[in-house]
């Protein structure tokens, strides 16, 4: 009996074992909803392999976050060739690993902030915000959220990356005074969930006024269920800005492809893809313009981004703040 | 010639003693990969200290509550007998097979700020109660863990021989102090480790509930050790205080706990001369409310669009049974092998699951696996073995005392007929053992399928399981689509629990 | 012949020592108060426990060492003598061999033994399905088809009714003594090794005295064993 369950777990292995391709595999590591269904993946996959007579493996890895975790544990030795999805907080990090080529793609981006990283290549960016009903009265800063007695939602920015998005937000917009801040805002949160899933389903299910988000979340809502009631909270201080990036693994093994790679992230094929899939806007904007439910979108008047060495330095400061603050 | 008096055993040991090999190489190996790539451990930081304080405070407390309503639900359902019981009984371990967020959305949508409960008393006119908080902790983990405690201690109660309660009524002795104050005497320690040990590395439901960072638990910090600063001498280290309350809890229960006597199914009831039973019967109804509506309403939300699911939710709910049943069928050969086997090391391999953090677990692995082979090659066995594992403390408090049962009955007629190893395993003990085996195999298939684990560190697109594919929807705001994977995921877990734990029934005599 | 060579079993608070020997062929009857060892000695011989001192020669072999199933010993217990599991001729089975595989032959065999005990056609029945009586008969007629010379019993008819009991005594007696076996029997009724034994081993005060004549010793028995027999 127990033979025979080892040799079924070993039949699972064989299976699993795929044949070896004739084409040039071209490995990139993502997070998981990247490279889902329901992401940008399965689009980009084909119009990529269109032209380049290879076979692009995208291999989902949780969120941004876990995706770097695997990229160190594997260290040199990975077997991607390009990592697709890590953001601005992440950066930093993904740097002193030492194991990034330069891109050398150059590109009009449309950015809210200049961007000449010669490493790290944007493929698309969005800006963090509350994102509420209609019916909702909504504040205009999030001092003023502070002050109302409105409930809301937001992740842990131990294991969150909108939740470490607010973290920095608060940071940023009120260098002087942010941990006064947490403290007038501990009475609205409802609850820190571990991540966005858990966030929005609450906020879906009436258990806040507002959740963190994107200012892009109420685009899904009006384009897949054609819901207009879902609004972004716009804040006169600015938005926390997210941006999302991709890079070369120095040792890769197929360098040409891993370049061709880099540079149709720039193109029309790979951007026209992310709106309706990824839910964030494109690093540049397609031809054809962004989609009808785009455009109605809150629109920030200020983007706030910490360069990404200022980010890790304020970090661990601002992670006591938030945990003095919420634990009293 | 001097020889020591020593009990014959004829039942094969030594399978048992590579399920305890493997169990450990597959437990500290990867601990010990992780700590070898961190080059040491960490020292503890004052926020690591509070989090270890309010991890045991939140874990002894819903143990306790735990136990103590389990306690009269378990009596009551132990003597009295109504249509449906044995219904009832296998639809209340519904919550313990949940996965997390399922359960924690279906907990809110009762008693959250727009749940039931507070609709219910908006129309009253009374104020809100809100959930988030300490209690809202301790409800969540009662919601998660009362079926269980129920079940075992229901176990005692059916243990004890019905002659005695005649004879007890017959003398007009008190029933609590003369059988179920020893009875649960016996019972109630193992069950407290067993709940502790589940509550000790919560984490999602912690802080969801708990309502901040006032409720970080270690397996949290373990998190933010791994994802925040890619700290593993810091995860391994808190990991290894995880193993170290595990021993400290479970030395301690094992040490005033009197004699473990559990055993036959839960079909009996024990005809009973005390106790009102409008009292049992308002603890029966007051139990399933509290655990059946969470399920009914992720039972509605989930309905209406089950059946516009896309074709890829169906195709990863098959990889996970197909896992599931694996997986059920290595924990059923784990833990027969290592209840065959017996000893102290057999109690700690059916312990000490419990106090790892799947994420160091997985971590570790990935750090042996990945110079060998593609991780997401061996994704699926490797997430079987290690589901298996995880279920192996759960099985084995229903094995243990099964074979023990066995073999006081029919080890010396075995021994007798010079019955032995295979023969023994064969005509004697699988036969009689049924009954727990399929309990076994049931349980080890429903946790299972709702396991997230190792996979979403080995996960690659194309063979996601059924909860990865739930979040994936989630994560791609299809909420609507999310709930009814969520309801496809609770119907197979009970499905595959309840044809596991009755279809091994069918003709089982006596 | 059975010898118990100084043999010693000890345990935590009780210690029995044996030096005796019971001569092959017929119903020897071990008697004395409950708790003085009676089953513990059969134990012994049928090598559930191990002696702390001394030896058990069965037919000039030495077996203290053999496990239980490889002494040429059949033990009936008090109770749980069949497996409920397994139907009647299943249970036979295993007397004859440790699998269920019938080989030709088997079937004839245990339809004769069956009807020798007096329970024919009963080869499909589970033993839930069988009385009391019933299944006593079957845990013999399995003894009687394993043909092992030494058979114990360990007060197996205890749960009968007193006919019930005479009729399996009286059916041992028949059926395991006309085979040539060597029975020992632990009872706690003096009227059962009256009626059947023709020898008695008492066992008293730490001590299993060597077997004698049943009837004398019934007659006119030492002064503490009359006392037990009194009280």
């Amino acid at each position: 009996m127990f033979k025979t369950h080892l040799m079924s777990a070993a039949g699972l292995c064989l299976c699993a074992t795929g044949a070896l391709a004739q084409v040039p595999v071209l490995t990139i590591y993502t997070y998981d909803s990247f490279a889902s269904e329901w992401g940008p993946g399965p689009a980009i996959e084909a119009a990529f392999e269109a032209e380049c007579g290879c076979d692009l493996q995208f291999i989902g890895n949780g969120d941004g976050a876990a995706l770097l975790a695997r990229v160190m544990l594997e260290g040199p030795r990975t077997d991607a060739d390009i990592v697709l999805g890590l953001d601005t907080s992440l950066i930093a990090r993904a740097r002193q690993l030492d194991i990034f080529a330069d891109h050398g793609v150059s590109a009009a981006f449309d950015l809210p902030v200049a961007w000449d990283d010669p490493q790290f290549l944007p493929y698309d960016w969005g800006y963090f915000a509350f994102v509420s009903t209609a019916d909702v009265e909504a504040p205009t800063s999030i001092a003023q959220l502070a002050d109302s007695d409105l409930k809301i939602v937001i992740q842990d920015p131990r294991s969150s990356t909108p939740g470490l998005g607010l973290l920095m937000w608060v940071q940023a917009a009120y260098p002087d005074d942010s941990a006064a801040i947490w403290e007038a805002l501990a009475d609205n949160i409802v609850t820190v969930t571990p991540g966005w899933s858990e966030a929005y389903g609450m906020f879906l299910e009436g258990e806040a006024d507002a959740v963190l988000s994107y200012t892009t979340s109420p685009a899904y809502h009006i384009f897949a269920e054609d819901d207009q009631s879902k609004v972004a909270w716009a804040f006169e201080e600015g938005h926390y800005t997210q941006i999302e990036v991709a890079a070369k693994l120095a040792d890769t093994d197929q360098p040409e492809l891993a370049d061709q790679f880099m540079q149709f992230i720039t193109s029309d094929a790979f951007q026209s893809a992310i709106p309706r899939t990824n839910w964030m806007y494109p690093a540049i904007t397609p031809q054809g313009g962004l989609p009808a439910e785009f455009q109605g979108l809150a629109r920030p008047q200020t983007a706030l981004l910490f360069p990404p060495d200022e980010a890790a330095a304020v970090l661990d400061g601002a992670l006591e703040e938030w945990r003095a603050a919420l634990s009293q | 010639m001097a020889r020591s008096v020593v009990p014959v055993n004829g039942t094969l040991r030594w399978p048992g003693t590579i399920a305890v090999g493997l169990a450990l190489v597959f437990l500290f190996g990867p601990l010990i990969a992780v700590l070898w790539r961190a080059e040491g451990l960490a020292s503890l930081s004052r926020a690591d200290l509070s989090a270890v304080w309010f991890t045991i405070w939140q874990a002894a407390v819903s143990a306790v509550v735990s136990i103590g309503l389990a306690i009269p639900v378990a009596r009551a359902l132990a003597r009295r007998q109504f249509r449906g019981r044995q219904v009832l009984v296998t639809l209340l371990g519904a919550p313990f097979l949940l996965p997390v967020i399922v359960a924690i959305l279906g907990l809110l949508a009762v008693f959250g700020r727009a749940g039931i409960v507070n609709s219910f008393l908006g129309a009253l006119g009374l104020p809100d109660v809100s959930i988030y908080g300490a209690h809202g902790v301790i409800i969540a983990h009662v919601f998660f863990n009362l079926p269980l405690a129920v079940r075992l201690i229901l176990q005692g109660w059916v243990a004890i021989p019905s002659e005695r309660f005649r004879l007890a009524a017959g003398l007009n002795a008190p029933i609590w102090r003369v059988l179920e104050r020893p009875m649960l005497a016996s019972v109630v320690p193992g069950t407290f480790v067993v709940i502790f040990l589940i509550c000790l590395t919560s984490f999602a439901v912690a802080l969801t509930l708990g309502g901040g960072p006032r409720a970080t638990t270690i397996e949290l910090a373990i998190y933010q050790a791994f994802r925040l600063s890619f700290d593993l001498a810091g995860a391994a280290t808190l990991t290894l205080v995880q193993i170290a309350i595990c021993a400290v809890v479970a030395l301690l229960a094992f040490a005033i706990t009197a004699l473990d006597a559990m055993g036959r199914g839960l079909d009996r009831v024990v005809a009973r001369w005390d106790g009102s039973v409008w009292g049992d019967f308002a603890w029966i109804t007051a139990a399933a409310l509290f655990l059946l509506l969470p399920l009914v309403m992720v039972i509605l939300r989930g309905l209406p669009s089950i059946l516009e699911l896309p074709s890829s939710v169906w195709v990863a709910a098959l990889r996970s049974v197909m896992i599931a049943m694996v997986s059920a069928g290595l924990t059923v050969a784990l833990a027969l092998a290592l209840a065959l086997r017996g000893g102290w090391l057999v109690v700690v391999v059916g312990t000490l699951p419990l106090a790892f953090s799947g994420l160091v677990l997985g971590a570790g692995l990935f750090l042996i696996v990945f110079p060998f082979v593609n991780p997401s090659n061996v994704a699926l066995p490797v997430t079987a073995l290690v589901n298996s594992l995880m279920a192996l403390p759960f099985v084995m408090r229903a094995l243990v005392p099964s074979v023990a049962q066995v073999e006081a009955q029919y080890g010396q007629l075995a021994d007798g007929l010079g019955l032995r190893g295979w023969a023994r395993l064969r005509i004697v003990l699988l036969p009689r053992l049924r009954r727990p085996l399929g309990f076994s195999a049931g349980v080890a298939a429903a946790l299972s399928m709702g396991d997230l684990g190792v996979i979403t560190l080995f996960a690659t697109g194309d063979r996601a399981t059924l909860p990865l594919e739930m979040y994936r929807l989630m994560g791609a705001y299809q909420m609507q689509a999310a709930a009814s994977s969520a309801l496809v995921l609770l119907g197979l877990s009970l499905g595959l629990f309840w044809i596991c734990d009755r279809g091994w029934r069918i003709d089982a005599d006596a | 012949m059975l010898t118990l060579d100084h043999l010693k079993l000890t345990f935590a608070n009780f210690s029995l020592s044996a030096d005796l020997v019971v001569p092959i062929g017929g119903i020897t009857a071990i008697v004395g108060p409950s708790g003085g060892g009676k089953s513990t000695l059969l134990s012994a011989i049928a090598g559930f426990v191990q002696p702390s001192a001394g030896r058990v020669f069965w037919d000039g072999a030495d077996i203290t060492q053999r496990p239980p199933g490889d002494r040429c010993v059949s033990i009936l217990f008090q109770d749980n003598n069949l497996f409920p599991h397994l139907s009647v001729s299943q249970n036979l089975l295993l007397g004859l061999r440790r699998s269920l595989r019938f080989e030709s032959g088997d079937e004839d065999k245990i339809a004769q033994i069956l009807d020798k005990v007096g329970l024919s056609g009963f080869q499909s029945r589970k033993p839930a399905a069988l009385s009391g009586g019933q299944q006593s008969r079957a845990a013999l007629a399995r003894v009687l088809l394993g043909g092992r010379p030494l058979v114990l019993l360990d007060e197996p008819f205890a749960a009968l009714g007193p006919a019930l009991r005479d009729e399996m005594l009286d059916l041992c007696a028949e059926t395991l003594a006309t085979q040539g076996c060597t029975i020992l029997m632990v009872t706690h009724d003096p009227r059962d090794a009256a009626r059947v034994a023709g020898q008695t081993i008492v066992v008293l005060d730490g001590v299993a005295h060597a077997p004698a004549e049943t009837g004398p010793l019934l007659a006119d028995p030492p002064d503490a064993l009359r006392t037990y027999l009194g009280g």
